[in-house]
């Protein structure tokens, strides 16, 4: 599957036509503390990440939010 | 081009939300008032400390006060027209929608990263029309060409997106300064854009 992610292209080899917001973060060892995410340009909430499908084509953003102001 | 007269008579007539008096929102407020915004509406919960004068708007003079009592008056004697709502409480998902909802554009100032995905997140799904400017990574000193704005459509992230404040990488005046100051700018930018176009770009 061809996705892209934080502005570069990405293919995934999975054995699924989607994969969740979380799974992928899992995958992508996204592992800092606090980020947030958008999907196709809308940001979705911490508590969808599991409920939310990326599927072909789609365009994903994680960014990572840091202590500090 | 305009002159400033023109720029103020048209920022005059706009309100900006502020989440946050601290380093950020302090210097916001500032940047804003000077430039001619017409009402701000800012919300913090703390008082003035002594560590807070390395890098906020507040005076040796005001130490233990609220900042936003504090702030205000800072702000009336830049420009004594200014309206400025003050609340002084803890911002949550709960009061922001109730305090921010008539802002034209909003700013993320907080300190602690969970509450800047509170504000992000609540204002996609609350007032996803309602342009919002974060402040992302401002610690240390130096390094001052990582300090950028990111355009993610009515999202805008100020800051070089990777440093951490910690005891040994603190929040000092001229970085958090400059983030403050692209956040200002972003604002004044998005505000005019309106009648100026979008040739200066936020």
């Amino acid at each position: 599957m061809k996705i892209t992610l934080n502005n570069r292209a990405e293919e995934l080899d999975l054995n699924q036509p989607t994969i969740s917001i979380e799974e992928l973060l899992a995958l992508k060892s996204f592992t800092y503390k606090m980020l947030f995410v958008k999907h196709n340009g809308v940001v979705i909430k911490k508590e969808d990440y599991p409920v939310t499908n990326v599927a072909e084509g789609d365009n994903v953003e994680v960014i990572h939010l840091m202590t500090g102001g | 081009m305009p002159t400033f007269d023109e720029i103020k008579s048209i920022l005059s007539h706009y309100t900006v939300g502020i989440a946050g008096a601290g380093g950020l929102g302090s210097n916001i407020a500032q940047a804003l008032v000077r430039a001619g915004v017409g009402r701000l509406i800012i919300a913090d919960f703390d008082v003035v400390s002594e560590s807070n004068l390395n890098r906020q708007f507040y005076f040796a003079d005001q130490l233990g006060r609220y900042k936003v009592e504090a702030l205000k008056e800072n702000l009336l004697r830049i420009r004594p027209e200014v309206t400025v709502e003050i609340h002084n409480l803890h911002l949550t998902s709960q009061n922001i929608p109730v305090i921010y909802p008539t802002v034209d554009v909003m700013v993320e100032a907080f300190d602690v990263a969970e509450m800047k995905r509170v504000l992000i997140e609540l204002f996609a799904s609350t007032f996803p029309s309602i342009p919002l400017v974060v402040g992302n990574g401002m610690a240390g000193w130096g390094n001052s060409n990582t300090m950028a704005v990111r355009e993610m459509g009515n999202l805008y992230l100020c800051g070089d997106g990777v440093s951490e404040v910690s005891v040994n990488l603190p929040p000092i005046a001229p970085r958090v300064g400059i983030c403050a100051s692209q956040q200002a700018n972003v604002v004044v930018s998005l505000l005019l854009s309106k009648y100026f176009g979008n040739e200066n770009n936020p």
